[in-house]
């Protein structure tokens, strides 16, 4: 069960004399697909901020971003992501030494401030129907709901994910697999705050500076 | 399927550490997370002072959150330019290729479309 | 309670479909039936339904190709009976119909005949040829084959309940907007894509993995078969690319069931931003068709000339070119819409500059052919045949690179002619080529070789009597997707183009005889060494078709070419002892990807239709079998030392007759 790793010169490089030294350990492959994968949905997400920039103009009459946005919330938003990215780390750092109550404790924080960002974050666009600015209004406004949107979606994946992993560690206690499935969870759990970096960086604040 | 047990791992899994006493892996959390703290905080001054250069803003903001990806990448993905890391940061590297081509590409063409065609409401007008 | 699901939208006005969809149902029901009572169902369930087996998911996904196929190619022999005919005249085939037709053809063809076939190829020969047990992640691969099934179903049954998209095989809005297409036809195309878009996705990911990360001891990237390389370069463009055709068709769905605004006419939508996406997916999309093919093309060619491959590190690098320079060039598909000269010129000129690295790769083809003991198999004659087509097919693809050019020739017949002779000569030819080449490996006896060739000369003589007439009648102005015409100058070509199809179906029904007369006389056919053709690569190292595990002891490889060198230590040192056999855990079987698919599929159906409810309960149901999958606690078992030992054994005892028999070849 030891993920132990011991390094030594990286015989994979093209070229060099030093031989391949079989197929890699589960934990490599398991993280490494998942790492790929990650990467193709962040080429799904540059497709949604393509999308968003040249719709920015498209306000087809109505609300621009400087009128809608509250940089307030959005800030709290951010907060709450990042310190449960922190809580996350917190929880890889559990599982490596093998800590059932550290582990669960820092789950639950990161589940609790992941659930904080959605509240808030759908609150906001309740609010923006309400005020007659939701998606159907004009395109910068669907290229926003659907952006912001599939973020929040892929948070909300992530919570069932979070609540899938707590509930199998309390039942199947650190086995093989299910740390290398928490290892996927965390590379996620990152992954989607590094979107969210980029997300109140370039529709938020670059969207309020205007 | 991996009935070959490895005694030597040439590389990590992404997300992996190398192995550290857990004082120094809090430590390096607790390091991302002020600079990530930082850096946040200074893009969102960034955005909403008149103290900076007006034009300059949209580029700090960009730099700034592109910094904050990196602390991201190093400090909670551990994504280092060690050999060990090299399949990882080529994967990641490869990723932003065709992010920037994705983006960047996009965006030329269609300014250049908008630029030499009509706005869409005109050609409708047209059409009737 | 059921959407907008009637019994109005079963096709009773219209014969075609209606006798169809019929004639197909009960043949379906028969096998079924028959499957059933023969007691058969026990076995499929539990040795290929639920089979995790990258050998076994090969086969799968190349069988769906070809019965895909003949759906296909229907569509096609039914288009140019239309544009036979309807010269001053309406033909068999109204416009709401034809239109349905030629967008099926391009849909079924690209997604779910050329893609399951190379990526079936794939999943079968590259852990056999890096020595290896199984993919990275094998129940994952199951899941990529079932979803794409899915897909393909979905597309089927839009012949009898609903209608197809009208819009050609990629929806351009606004036709493909809620205001210009109100019916069922477009979300059909858009939720079975979505759907298998997530298989093919997963596909990629395994396969990058699985070259990367699982390779035999000594397996160094340079030593690995450039079939790997290619599909390495494939699969990363798989990965690359599908997340933009998901984007885009995610936002084209939204556009049509919420009403948001990011391609319709109004509200501030891009009609042209729909263009740039689809086709910064769709050209990597024939790069991720075309690269397995050229690696096919490197194996066959190799080992049917008994020569090593010529140029390995140039071949390396012109398939990593292709995969770079394949996401720089997308604009060459709307040199027409707008773009200016700058713009123009810039990909016109990238376009042009990737047509070079497959030069290089045809010279080295023919380098490694130069001074070769050539056998004339059926492998190699596709080769061959594709050399000579998918040259000329680039040729004019290099031709309409030029955008001035482009501005006559665009969306003409010639461009018609164009893709079809570089994805007909190139894929196609190329996995035919695979098929005949590995299905000795895959099912242990060879496929019958004079109906092999008697079916490559019909496909190569068809292709070209069927799709040149299409370059001139392009040249003569000629607008592709017509439903009738009356300009007399084309009619000519038109008909010789329908004798060339004609000719191709000569073809299709000698490759059905072939596997016909293979199955009646396979003993005579029987691979009894698990090797051939005398072949290079590892995978001819194992049995045919090879035990579960793949191989007993996972090579250790000190060369390129690794079987070769092989063999060429035995027949010097004699044989080897008899290794110490140990127990092989290999990964379980597992009805998740059979189960998950089922539920895509009626999640799909649902919310085509507009049945909310019933899209609810199959995501949940979707959910709960990912729940109860990762709940499980025995995900391997166990295969005893004496079981390989006696299976490997058999395989031993067999090649020692071929050792000592070829000593000279």
């Amino acid at each position: 069960m030891s993920i132990a790793v011991s390094h030594g010169h990286d015989a994979t490089l093209i070229g060099l004399d030093a031989e391949h030294a079989g197929p890699a350990s589960k934990r490599i492959v398991t993280g490494f697909g998942f790492w790929i994968f990650i990467l193709s949905d962040m080429v799904m997400f540059s497709c949604f901020f393509a999308a968003y920039a040249v719709l920015l103009g498209e306000t087809n009459g109505g609300p621009s971003g400087a009128e809608l946005f509250n940089l307030k919330n959005v800030a709290v938003e951010t907060a709450c992501l990042l310190l449960s990215s922190f809580a996350c780390g917190m929880a890889s750092i559990a599982a490596e030494v093998r800590n059932h109550l550290w582990f669960q404790i820092a789950m639950a924080v990161t589940c609790v401030l992941g659930l904080a960002f959605l509240a808030i974050e759908f609150h906001e666009f309740a609010d923006l129907v309400a005020r007659g600015a939701g998606p159907s209004r004009s395109a910068f406004l669907s290229a926003f709901f659907t952006l912001v949107g599939c973020h929040g979606l892929h948070v909300s994946g992530g919570i069932l994910w979070l609540l899938t992993m707590m509930a199998q560690v309390f039942a199947k206690g650190f086995r093989a697999d299910i740390l290398r499935r928490f290892l996927c969870f965390a590379l996620f759990w990152h992954a989607l705050d590094i979107i969210w970096v980029a997300v109140f960086s370039v529709v938020y604040l670059l969207g309020s500076a205007v | 399927m991996s009935d070959v047990e490895l005694r030597h791992q040439t590389d990590l899994a992404p997300g992996d550490e190398e192995q550290v006493s857990v004082k120094v892996r809090v430590l390096g959390y607790l390091i991302g997370l002020g600079l990530a703290i930082l850096l946040t905080a200074t893009s969102f001054f960034v955005a909403g002072t008149d103290l900076v250069w007006q034009p300059s803003i949209p580029v700090a903001i960009i730099v700034l959150a592109i910094a904050q990806m990196g602390v991201h990448l190093v400090f909670f993905l551990h994504i280092t330019t060690g050999p060990d890391n090299s399949n990882n940061v080529l994967a990641l590297a490869f990723g932003l290729l065709i992010v920037f081509l994705v983006i960047g590409g996009s965006l030329w063409i269609m300014a250049n479309l908008n630029h030499n065609m009509l706005p869409m409401d005109q050609i409708m007008q047209m059409q009737r | 309670m059921l959407g907008k699901l009637s019994w109005y939208a079963i096709p009773f006005d219209q014969p075609i479909p209606l006798v169809t969809g019929a004639v197909v149902l009960v043949v379906i029901l028969a096998v079924l039936v028959w499957i059933v009572l023969a007691g058969h169902l026990p076995y499929l369930w539990r040795e290929w339904i639920t089979s995790v087996d990258h050998k076994r998911i090969g086969v799968m996904y190349t069988l769906l190709a070809c019965v895909m196929l003949l759906r296909g190619f229907s569509d096609a022999i039914m288009m140019r009976a239309q544009q036979a005919l309807a010269f001053h005249s309406n033909g068999f085939l109204p416009p709401e119909h034809y239109n349905q037709i030629f967008s099926a053809h391009g849909t079924i063809m690209i997604f779910f005949v050329a893609m399951p076939f190379v990526i079936g190829l794939m999943n079968l020969v590259v852990p056999l040829q890096l020595g290896v047990r199984d993919v990275a992640f094998p129940t994952l691969n199951s899941v990529g084959f079932w979803l794409t099934a899915t897909g393909a179903l979905l597309v089927n049954i839009s012949l009898v309940v609903g209608e197809f998209a009208r819009t050609g095989w990629l929806p351009y809005p606004p036709l493909s907007e809620l205001t210009y297409s109100p019916g069922v036809g477009v979300d059909y195309y858009l939720w079975s894509l979505e759907i298998s878009g997530v298989g093919t996705l997963v596909a990629g990911i395994n396969l990058v993995t699985t070259v990367l990360k699982i390779r035999t001891r000594g397996m160094n990237y340079m030593r690995m078969p450039i079939f790997c390389w290619t599909t390495l370069a494939s699969n990363l463009l798989i990965i690359a690319a599908f997340p933009i055709l998901t984007a885009t068709l995610a936002m084209l769905i939204l556009d049509r069931y919420l009403g948001f605004h990011f391609f319709t006419n109004t509200g501030g939508g891009n009609v042209m931003m729909f263009m740039n996406l689809i086709w910064a997916w769709g050209h990597p999309e024939v790069y991720i068709l075309v690269l397995p093919a050229f690696g096919i093309f490197s194996e066959v060619i190799s080992t049917f000339s008994g020569k090593p491959l010529f140029g390995y590190r140039s071949m390396v690098l012109a398939t990593m070119a292709i995969c770079v320079i394949s996401f720089m060039v997308w604009l060459h598909h709307f040199f027409t819409m707008g773009a200016g000269p700058n713009v123009n010129a810039i990909f016109g000129i990238a376009s042009m500059i990737i047509a070079v690295p497959t030069g290089v790769k045809i010279y080295n083809w023919l380098f490694t052919m130069f001074a070769g003991r050539i056998r004339f198999t059926t492998p190699m004659m596709w080769s061959i045949g594709f050399m000579v087509t998918f040259i000329i097919g680039g040729l004019t693809g290099v031709l309409v690179a030029v955008p001035p050019a482009d501005f006559l020739l665009h969306n003409s017949l010639f461009l018609v002619a164009h893709f079809h002779n570089v994805i007909i000569g190139g894929v196609l030819f190329g996995a035919f080529a695979g098929y005949t080449y590995w299905f000795p490996k895959a099912f242990g006896f060879r496929l019958h070789e004079g109906w092999g060739i008697a079916s490559f000369w019909f496909w190569l003589i068809g292709f070209y009597v069927a799709f040149f007439p299409l370059y001139a009648v392009g040249f003569l102005g000629m607008t592709r997707r017509m439903q009738h015409y009356d300009v007399a100058e084309w009619k000519p070509w038109l008909d010789l183009a329908s004798v060339g199809a004609g000719l191709v179906l000569a073809g299709i029904i000698c490759q059905i005889m072939q596997l016909v007369v293979s199955i009646r006389h396979r003993e005579e056919l029987r691979d009894v060494t698990g090797d051939p053709w005398d072949g290079r690569s590892l995978e001819w190292a194992t049995a045919s078709p090879p035990p579960v595990f793949n191989f007993a002891f996972m090579p250790h490889v000190t060369s390129e070419d690794p079987y070769w060198a092989m063999k060429r230590r035995a027949q010097v040192e004699g044989d080897a002892k008899e290794p110490d056999y140990q127990p092989i855990e290999m990964p379980r079987n597992s009805p998740t990807g059979f189960v998950c698919a089922f539920f895509a599929t009626v999640t799909g159906f649902a919310l085509i239709w507009h049945i909310w409810w019933m899209a609810i309960v199959a995501l949940i149901g979707a959910y709960a079998t990912f729940v109860v999958f990762a709940w499980r606690d025995h995900d391997e078992y166990e295969i005893p030392a004496e079981e390989v030992a006696r299976l490997d054994r058999a395989n031993r005892e067999a090649r020692r007759e071929l050792v000592t028999a070829a000593g000279s070849v």
